[in-house]
């Protein structure tokens, strides 16, 4: 991929510009094989209209036969870190495990040190994305200062910062005050944004450690009933229609709360949903091993919950996929359960875990993989550049994929700064094989584009 | 198979300590194939492993009985860790004088006044063991499964002494031990090989807190014993459903004919009106007293894993009357860790690593 580089190292000297790019035979979507040309940052022209396109000339020519190709993946729900835990993850290098993992945008949550709960420190983690450059990051600012729970953050201040944040979560902690929530949903329709809602209610959840139930009961560790994310989720859902909000419910995990988002949904709320990798294909009988790897928060759950989950992914009563990346250092990890730290890597294994869980199941289509990891996270979140259609004009923010391949995850071999992923030795299918982020490949075969690099 | 007194050295002498030791031998020979490598909990025992545990434990009991030096040479050179987070003297005392008596170096590692109050992590203070060769690490901690995560990082065998809300192996062994020994009758030949099938235990008390109750439950189950926990709701786990145990809300009709009430100890912190209204409350619906006692069968007996709380769970007249086994209790562990100390970490168990 010399050429490729050196082309695109020299249009950066002319001024920024990528070098046209033209993928050949992948198939949008997965459906019928269309060439698709990218210049100037967008989608020049697809299908017959692509390979005579006066830009098609000079264009670095991409073999994507036997490949799918897919808006460029959106993850509304990233711990980038920084500033505050450098040694987890920084905005780079969670920048570079979202690419490799087919995303074009993230949003950071804003449970840093200090919290993103300032203009200040959203446009800080703002202009780090920019800086790398590899995926759009779109800060989330805090809902309370410092995450407390008793004050409204000064939101509109972030709205209007060089972030332009729309969403909002204290997420790590819920914000438990129901008056407080109630304010919170009402204050930013001044400004068109979402509260997302990490529903715990702490009061039923102290000392947690995994899902109570008969693993929990067995192995002696303090039981997250599936009742505490449930109780939040009903109240929320009554909140946000009373005032007439839009609430987004982050990593739901059980079967409840998917019932009572439908029944929010079918009343006409303004409601959505997102669900994580790790609650759509683990259960909990991963904390049989004792390993804290599996700890996560909220915590894995049984099987019946994880069929409820695909099922709603599927039907549409959840809205998307949201990685919940959460990396930490390994003495965070490697401790006794009760010490560690919850929360687990996604990035860079989503796209793989979702086919397992939904596509090998027939429960999920390429278009449906699209919908679910791309347009809804885009469109829930206000990113109006990404998760838009495979057509001529719209930005090329684009993934490809292929399909047939099947990969080992090894801890070692990942971008993140971290090695907490709960997929280590396993088997997935489906490799991100390139990324392009306004046309500019930051994933090529697999690996962190030459130029692309942090 | 060599017997318990081989690769001891020619300390042992013929005809003593040796004759009955190789009794021991022949007699858990058919355990052995069976025997976890690490003891974490109730379940890493199956059926004939207990049993070969308890066996062991009847014979050794026998090998030291009448001698004036009480020692066994079986673990000489061997290097056993006590790993205490919690306070637990009777469990670290239990354990350190099994290992002394099967002649093992015996090291005690407490939270307090070492590097761990330091704030070294359990994987530190692990790779420290490590690194000055221990045989065996006995562990007592506050959070469920760290020996299961002490296992992943030391070469030698690790003994749960109770792990947080989880489990507490020996005691449940120690337990089976005296219920075998009261409830099959007086001699020995009556008890070796044998389970405790048929018979009902009644554990009554804080079983969603409690390590000995969920071992007790594994194991008691493995011997084909009956198991019925009695406590309030709120004491119960969710998912207590799936034990293989009943449960009950009715301590009296639980306790009709029982072969054993095993009564847990209410921790403090648990009286404070978040699990159940007052102590009075708790000692009216779950607490033997003598009347209640007398509801139990006539052979009977009443257990309790210490410390108790007098006229909490137990009132003082039942704690020191007929059929009351708690010091026996006691006196048993220390032989049944010495049965768990010489099966896993003896040349046999060493052989296997």
């Amino acid at each position: 991929m010399t050429t490729f580089a050196a082309a695109q190292e020299f249009s950066e000297r002319e001024g920024g510009r990528p070098a046209p790019v033209l993928i050949r035979g992948a198939a949008p979507y997965g459906e019928d094989p269309a060439d698709v040309l990218l210049a100037g940052g967008r989608i020049a022209a697809v299908g017959v209209d692509a390979s005579v396109h006066p830009e098609a000339a000079d264009a670095e020519v991409v073999d994507g036969s036997g490949l799918v190709l897919l808006p460029g993946l959106v993850d509304l729900h990233t711990h980038l870190r920084e500033p505050g835990a450098e040694d987890a993850e920084t905005v780079a290098s969670g920048s570079a495990a979202a690419a490799l993992g087919g995303y074009t945008a993230v949003f950071a949550m804003p449970n840093t040190e200090p919290a993103a709960d300032t203009a200040g420190v959203v446009e800080q983690v703002f202009r780090l994305g920019r800086e790398v450059g590899l995926v759009d990051v779109q800060p989330i600012g805090a809902v309370t200062v410092g995450r407390n729970g008793s004050q409204l953050a000064e939101l509109a201040a972030m709205a209007s910062s060089a972030a332009r944040v729309r969403m909002f979560s204290d997420d790590g902690s819920c914000v438990a005050d129901p008056l407080l929530m109630r304010r919170a949903l009402e204050y930013v329709k001044a400004f068109g944004g979402v509260i997302a809602q990490h529903a715990e209610e702490v009061r039923l959840t102290a000392g947690a450690q995994m899902h109570e139930g008969v693993v929990s009961a067995r192995l002696g560790l303090a039981g997250w009933p599936a009742v505490a994310e449930e109780a939040i989720v009903a109240r929320d859902c009554l909140l946000a229609e009373h005032v007439g909000s839009r609430l987004h419910v982050c990593h739901v995990s059980t079967s409840g709360s998917v019932e009572l988002i439908a029944a929010a949904k079918a009343h006409g709320a303004s409601v959505t949903a997102e669900v994580t990798p790790h609650h759509l294909l683990l259960t909990d009988s991963r904390a049989e091993s004792y390993d804290p790897v599996n700890k996560v928060n909220p915590p894995l759950r049984p099987d019946p919950h994880v069929q409820a989950l695909r099922r709603a992914l599927a039907d549409g009563v959840i809205d998307c996929v949201a990685t919940d990346h959460a990396p930490h250092a390994r003495q965070d990890k490697e401790t006794e359960w009760a010490a560690a730290r919850p929360g687990m890597l996604g990035l860079e294994t989503a796209l793989s875990v979702v086919c397992a869980a939904m596509c090998e199941t027939g429960l999920l289509d390429w278009r449906g993989v699209a919908r679910v990891m791309s347009e809804n996270p885009a469109r829930i979140g206000g990113l109006a550049d990404h998760g838009r259609p495979i057509a001529a004009g719209e930005p090329a923010n684009l993934t490809l994929i292929n399909p047939s391949a099947r990969w080992t995850v090894r801890a070692e071999a990942l971008a993140s700064l971290s090695r907490n992923t709960p997929y280590e030795g396993m088997e997935l299918p489906a490799r991100v094989v390139a990324t392009f982020l306004r046309g500019r490949a930051t994933v090529r075969d697999a690996a962190l584009a030459a130029g692309a690099a942090v | 198979m060599t017997s318990l007194a081989t690769g001891t050295g020619p300390a042992t002498a013929p005809g003593s300590v040796g004759a009955a030791l190789e009794t021991v031998s022949a007699a858990t020979n058919d355990g052995y194939a069976d025997l976890p490598r690490h003891l974490l909990a109730a379940s890493d025992l199956s059926r004939e492993a207990a049993i070969a545990v308890l066996d062991t434990a009847e014979r050794i009991d026998q090998a030291i009985a009448g001698r004036e030096v009480r020692k066994l040479p079986t673990l000489r050179g061997r290097t056993v860790v006590n790993l205490f987070y919690e306070d637990s003297t009777r469990t670290r005392i239990s354990f350190e004088l099994a290992a002394k008596r099967l002649s093992a170096d015996v090291i005690n590692f407490s939270a307090k006044g070492s590097s761990v109050s330091k704030g070294e992590s359990l994987k530190d203070t692990a790779l420290t063991l490590q690194a000055m060769g221990a045989d065996a690490v006995v562990i007592r901690h506050s959070a469920s499964g760290a020996p299961h995560r002490l296992a992943g990082w030391v070469a030698g065998t690790v003994i749960n002494a109770g792990d947080g809300t989880h489990e507490h192996p020996t005691q449940a062994l120690l337990d089976a031990f005296t219920l075998r020994r009261h409830l099959l009758g007086g001699a020995v030949r009556d008890r070796v090989g044998n389970g405790l099938d048929a018979r009902h235990v009644v554990i009554v008390g804080d079983i969603l807190h409690s390590r000995v109750a969920r071992s007790n439950v594994t194991l008691l189950h493995a011997l084909g014993a009956r198991v019925t926990l009695v406590a309030p709701p709120t004491l119960l786990p969710v998912g207590v459903d799936e034990w293989p145990c009943s449960v009950s809300y009715d301590l009296d009709a639980a306790l009709a004919g029982a072969d054993a009430a095993m009564m847990l100890r209410v921790q403090k912190e648990r009286m404070d009106g978040a699990f159940f209204p007052t102590a009075r409350e708790y000692t009216r619906g779950y607490g033997l007293d003598l009347r209640r006692r007398a509801l139990i069968a006539p052979h009977g007996i009443v257990m309790h894993p210490g410390p108790m709380n007098r006229g909490m769970e137990i009132a003082p007249a039942v704690a020191d009357g007929e059929g009351s086994v708690v010091t026996e209790q006691v006196a048993n562990g220390v032989t049944v860790r010495m049965a768990v100390l010489y099966l896993l970490v003896s040349g046999e168990g060493a052989d296997r690593v």
